[in-house]
């Protein structure tokens, strides 16, 4: 092809004191193609997309928009040049209507004041014309997730983008509003837009991109046309190895035991609602893996914190085998044989700024105490066993948990709640912002529990990590189940009405 | 032993900091000097010569930053729970006040070790009600330590003063009357060089309490839970710990710490309890904490900076107006505070509104 | 971290740097065969406008006319107090002050341990033993006391001539032995002058906290003013300043303490009793300059100008040549013995 690139990049450098996040890293996107732009976290993927909208310079290296040099430019002269950025986290107004949202920094003006009216004409207009259908007049307050979003990438084609970066669009959206999304990119694309998206999903980057390039530890390695790859192609260059996807769902079904977690009729109030979790009813069996699928914020993580004994419940009860967990406080419930892997490992499951083999003993600090005083020797022989088994890196077990890796920092809570006498486990978006390497060995992990006879109770918002686990799946929405099913009986065209509250069934 | 490999390591970047501070103090200081006129040269000389450079001079230095070594521990222990703990004047004063009114109810003929142990008992009791009330308050309606340890202060030193100027006190004067029991001796009674300078016994009780806090907060199950509750009260409760009940320990021993401040003045020094001897030593303490890292041995040597300051400061003041040395403080105090993480996260804390 | 280090060297670098410069006329004060005075205030004493600033000068008084030498010590806290007259004394002064009542213990014990250095305490307190007798101070130091209840005694009758409502009232700080002492003059000074005047007497509280409490002065006051007073005489610190905040409002009198408070409302003040601590001060210093300085106790009264009320340019206007005359009448009855001023109540 003769044709001129959209975007060309070549050769940037990008450093942060010690952290070299760009170097050799490039880009080369012809005009017209939706682009992916792949990698493991901490890649370089969000630095490079960054240097492109403006917001960063690079140390060295080229840019080049259109065939025109313009290495190390501003925010606006990108925008003024077609370039916009479509955030992650949603930079809207939310007691502005949709219109006014749209057009906030390039207000239509009439007799030096806000034209409302011929706002809300062109909003509509250029809604028509991309398929992104919002409701012009409705407050940003009042939309979904996915309506929100339509809203940003609205707001960046008003500002006449012909050149769109989208960084991980789909983290927020249920499946349904996930197609929807690629059609409205893929209508972009064929109206003669370029699109360049940002993901770590490789679903998504066979669906809706034409061509690939991969970045790993700030460079780019790869470029490849998606028709002529495979996603075990993309996750190699990703990880630098061969990686096993997931096998499929399992067909062969299993011996399970007796209910191992029984949870009646329990409702849990929120931060902002009265019942979060809105009189919820399941049974967990040993050797299973029940997958909880969901959006998020329908309740899974106040289910999850109750039956972990961090979060008051309003009424219904939990139980383990015939005990109460309701009249057992949280280390009681360790001890009675529940382990969890908390959602969130910066907040809960790790302290930072103690050392790794501090942080392998959270919360079974009395074990390792003799008479009230720390047994070092025992603690140190445990991080060392710890450390061995689960390949934790770096293997210094005195350095913070700050300074490791997203997935190294998940090893150690794994490791550490492996390391009980438990028979359940709570594992909460056991994978999030973890590297596929890790990944895989998460999911080892999960399934080595089940085998073993633990019932695991696995809460995550990637459906399809759902989907690959699980050997029983519910789907919660609005802080109830609406449905809960053997795997076989799934599929995300199955799930996704469930999710999005389109459809329910008594659970 | 995990820590010992780098503790050089840590020691240098913990230390770093203050002395970056030390050096902008020094430098203002000369400046402050030479605008009134002075040769910084010769007040540095009589600042080291009044306070490490002769026995009497390192007594004071001694004296002073035994009490601020107690505040000091009192408000490191609490952040390192987490808490600002503003109420050590109140405490520190509670706590000499509790000690001088053992004194006084002992017989004289009560032997020294048994009347001593009793006094410094009631400092530590009297300290550590007085820290209890904000910690419970905290675990049991979450009402802002801050708020509650300041105006505690306030409540604190005007009953005592009342008390004292109303029930107890020798007519024309602040103070109660003389102990009966359980004076300390003074450092002099061994070496006769340190005559006349006010250090003594309740040193070595302090010395004890610093070796004991180490202690505890960093080899034992009480030191890790209560850390994690200071760094982070979400994962503290996640390991089944109870962060409101640590909460109100944390301030009942940090309360008690500065309470036992109180017998360094009331069994050590003077033999009486007199109004207003805390003199703003549990203020101090926070500045001592900061500076010292919450550590109990960089509290120690904060102490021992703040009241070598102090002792200085009047050495030199025949040249310089006492004004200087507070400007020091405040110096040191901004440039370390600003860079403790402690602080930092407190702050951003209270920016979210918890 | 480096960058920290660099700052460090280069901090470091323009402190030594500093260690060198010596400006003209920077000098330690050397002793030589003047006379060599040091004093201590009280925390946070110097600038009260009062006795600390009385003491300061009378100093300033003594190196003008006598050529002392005069060092000052501000304590930062209270084992200051004790560590600055040490300092002092080991320096080999001649004589060392303590201002304030505060200071008596201290005085007491190192007079003892310094034999060869005089001592001075303003408003020290002497103590009584088991029998009621004065414990005598040691044979260096010199309690220098005023006779408070003779000048609030003159200024008792000020304020019956003067306020002509037959009431007059009285605002204490802390209710105590010491303020007693004004109040038993003031309320003797009012009587004597006319025999059936009422005293209305009230204390702003029973801890030290009294003296610092202008609300309450205020609050105080204005009920007094509204009972019939025309004029408060207060002896109360700071609290004081909330009675003249009070007369200002309802166009009254107060009468001020200590040192002459006309300022704190022009107009409204009818007078002030002084204490001449400064003569006190010079008297103590003048004293050791021409070797005839001996320990005991020093009453100032009126006598000895070392108390005192207010008449001059500003407040003349208030006081009528006849009550002038008859309050100096009554001094000389006083000086002369013939009237006796009770120093409690």
């Amino acid at each position: 092809m003769s044709t001129m690139p959209a975007v060309r990049i070549t050769a940037v450098e990008k450093r942060f004191g010690a952290v070299r996040a760009n170097q050799g890293a490039a880009l080369e996107v012809m005009p017209g193609e939706i682009h992916a732009l792949v990698g493991e976290n901490g890649a370089g993927k969000s630095t490079l997309m960054k240097i492109l909208s403006g917001m960063l310079r690079p140390d060295a290296g080229t840019i080049e928009v259109g065939g025109r040099d313009v290495t190390g430019w501003s925010t606006a002269q990108a925008i003024a040049a077609g370039v916009g950025m479509v955030h992650q986290h949603f930079m809207l107004v939310p007691t502005l209507t949709v219109a006014e949202n749209v057009v906030l920094g390039r207000e239509p003006v009439s007799v030096g004041t806000f034209d409302g009216a011929r706002a809300r004409l062109e909003v509509e207009e250029l809604s028509a014309q991309s398929g992104l259908v919002v409701p012009a007049d409705r407050l940003v307050a009042d939309l979904s997730v996915g309506e929100a979003q339509r809203v940003e990438i609205l707001k960046t084609l008003y500002r006449g983008a012909r050149i769109l970066l989208l960084d991980e669009p789909t983290a927020v959206l249920s499946p349904p509003e996930v197609a929807e999304l690629w059609k409205v990119l893929r209508r972009l694309r064929d109206g003669g837009a370029t699109i360049i998206l940002i993901t770590h999903k490789l679903d998504e980057v066979m669906a809706v991109t034409d061509r690939i390039t991969v970045m790993r530890q700030g460079a780019t390695v790869e470029r490849m046309a998606t028709r002529s790859t495979t996603p075990e192609g993309i996750a190699k260059a990703m990880v630098g190895r061969d990686i096993a996807l997931g096998g499929g769902p399992r067909t062969e079904t299993r011996a399970v035991g007796a209910p191992a977690l029984i949870v009646r009729d329990l409702a849990v109030a929120g931060a902002r609602v009265a019942r979060a979790v809105d009189g919820i009813s399941f049974e967990l069996r040993a050797g299973e893996i029940l997958g909880i699928a969901g959006v998020e914020g329908n309740g899974q993580t106040e289910l999850l914190d109750a039956i972990a004994g961090l979060r008051r419940t309003s009424s219904g009860s939990i139980r383990i085998g015939d005990r109460d967990l309701l009249a057992l406080d949280v280390r009681g419930r360790g001890l009675a044989g529940l382990s969890h892997i908390p959602e969130d490992r910066h907040k809960r499951g790790l302290i930072l700024d103690y050392s790794i083999a501090d942080n392998l003993i959270l919360g079974q600090q009395h074990a390792f105490t003799r008479n009230g005083v720390l047994d070092r020797a025992a603690i140190d022989a445990h991080a060392a066993d710890r450390i061995a088994a689960f390949d934790i890196r770096p293997t210094d077990a005195t350095l913070p948990a700050r300074a490791l890796s997203g997935g190294n920092q998940q090893k150690i809570v794994i490791a550490r709640e492996m390391a009980r006498d438990f028979s359940v486990l709570l594992a909460a978006q056991p994978t999030r912002g973890v590297d596929v390497g890790a990944i895989e060995f998460i999911h080892a992990q999960l399934r080595a529990a089940r085998d073993a006879g633990k019932a695991v109770l696995l809460v995550s918002a990637e459906l399809r990590e759902v989907l690959e686990l699980s050997d029983r799946v519910a789907v919660m929405y609005g802080g109830r189940i609406v449905t809960i099913r053997e795997r076989h009986a799934c599929s995300e065209e199955i799930l996704g009405p469930f999710m999005t509250g389109a459809a329910r069934e008594a659970a | 032993m995990s820590s010992r490999a780098s503790w050089r390591e840590t020691f240098a970047e913990e230390a770093i900091a203050p002395l970056v501070a030390l050096g902008i103090a020094l430098v203002v200081g000369d400046l402050l000097i030479l605008a009134y006129g002075q040769a910084p040269g010769d007040v540095w000389r009589t600042l080291v010569e009044g306070t490490w450079g002769n026995a009497y001079g390192f007594g004071q230095v001694l004296y002073k930053a035994t009490t601020l070594t107690c505040t000091g521990l009192a408000v490191a222990l609490s952040l390192r729970a987490g808490l600002f703990n503003i109420g050590a004047e109140g405490q520190l004063a509670m706590g000499g006040l509790a000690a001088a009114l053992v004194g006084l109810a002992l017989p004289a003929s009560t032997p020294l070790a048994i009347a001593a142990a009793l006094a410094t008992f009631a400092a530590l009791v009297g300290g550590g009600a007085v820290g209890a009330v904000p910690g419970w308050l905290k675990s049991r309606f979450g009402a802002h330590e801050v708020i509650v340890t300041i105006m505690l202060n306030f409540i604190v030193l005007a009953l005592l003063n009342w008390f004292v100027s109303a029930r107890l006190h020798v007519p024309e004067t602040l103070h109660t009357p003389s102990i009966r029991a359980g004076a300390l001796p003074r450092i002099a009674e061994w070496f006769s060089a340190f005559h006349g300078s006010a250090a003594n016994a309740s040193l070595f009780l302090v010395a004890v309490a610093v070796a004991v806090v180490s202690w505890a907060l960093f080899r034992t199950r009480a030191g890790y839970e209560l850390r994690a509750v200071g760094l982070q009260p979400d994962a503290a409760e996640y390991a089944g710990v109870k962060v409101g009940r640590v909460w109100t320990r944390a301030m009942i021993v940090g309360g008690a710490l500065a309470g036992l401040g109180g017998i360094n003045f009331v069994l050590g020094y003077k033999g009486y309890y007199e109004d207003g001897f805390s003199g703003g030593a549990g203020f101090l303490g926070i500045a001592v904490a900061l500076v010292g890292r919450n550590h109990p041995v960089g509290v120690v040597l904060a102490a021992l900076f703040f009241a070598t300051l102090s002792q200085g400061g009047l050495a030199i003041n025949a040249t310089v107006p006492k004004q200087m040395v507070e400007v020091l403080q405040g110096v040191v105090i901004l440039a370390v505070a600003a860079s403790v993480p402690e602080v930092r996260r407190i702050l951003r804390q209270s920016v979210r509104g918890r | 971290m480096r960058k920290l280090l660099a700052l460090l060297g280069v901090l470091l670098a323009i402190h030594v740097a500093f260690l060198f410069v010596r400006p003209a006329g920077a000098a330690l004060p050397a002793t030589a065969d003047a006379v060599d005075v040091g004093i201590v205030f009280d925390l946070g004493g110097r600038g009260d406008k009062s006795f600390n600033d009385g003491a300061y000068l009378g100093a300033e008084r003594a190196m003008r006319e006598l050529g002392a030498r005069v060092r000052f010590v501000e304590p930062g806290e209270g084992s200051d107090r004790e560590a600055g007259l040490r300092l002092l004394a080991a320096e080999g002064m001649d004589l060392v002050i303590g201002v304030g009542f505060i200071f008596t213990d201290d005085l007491s014990q190192l007079a003892l341990e310094y034999p060869n250095v005089a001592f001075a305490g303003v408003d020290f307190a002497v103590g009584v033993d088991s029998t009621g007798a004065v414990i005598q101070p040691p044979k260096n130091l010199a309690a220098l006391k005023f006779r408070e209840e003779q000048g609030s005694f003159l200024v008792g009758a000020l304020a019956a001539l003067v306020g002509g409502s037959k009431k007059v009232g009285f605002v204490g700080g802390m209710d105590s032995p010491l303020i007693h002492k004004f109040e038993a003059g003031y309320r003797a000074g009012a009587m004597h002058v006319c025999p059936d005047c009422e005293v209305i007497a009230q204390y702003a509280g029973v801890t030290p906290e009294a003296f610092r409490n202008p609300g309450r002065g205020k609050e105080l006051a204005l009920s007094q003013f509204q009972s019939g007073v025309n004029v408060i005489y207060h002896a109360s610190g700071s609290t004081g300043l909330g009675v003249f905040e009070a007369a200002r409002t309802l166009k009254k009198l107060g009468i001020g303490v200590d040192a002459d408070q006309y300022n704190e409302a022009p107009g409204y003040v009818l007078s002030s009793m002084v204490k001449g601590v400064d003569a006190a001060v010079f008297d103590a210093i003048k004293r050791v300059k021409e070797q005839r300085f001996v320990g005991g106790i020093y009453q100032f009264g009126l006598a000895e100008n070392g108390v005192g009320y207010v008449y001059d340019a500003r407040n003349k206007a208030l006081i009528p040549d006849s009550v002038r005359t008859r309050l100096e009448a009554l001094r000389a009855e006083i000086i002369a013995g013939r009237i006796t001023v009770p120093s409690t109540r």
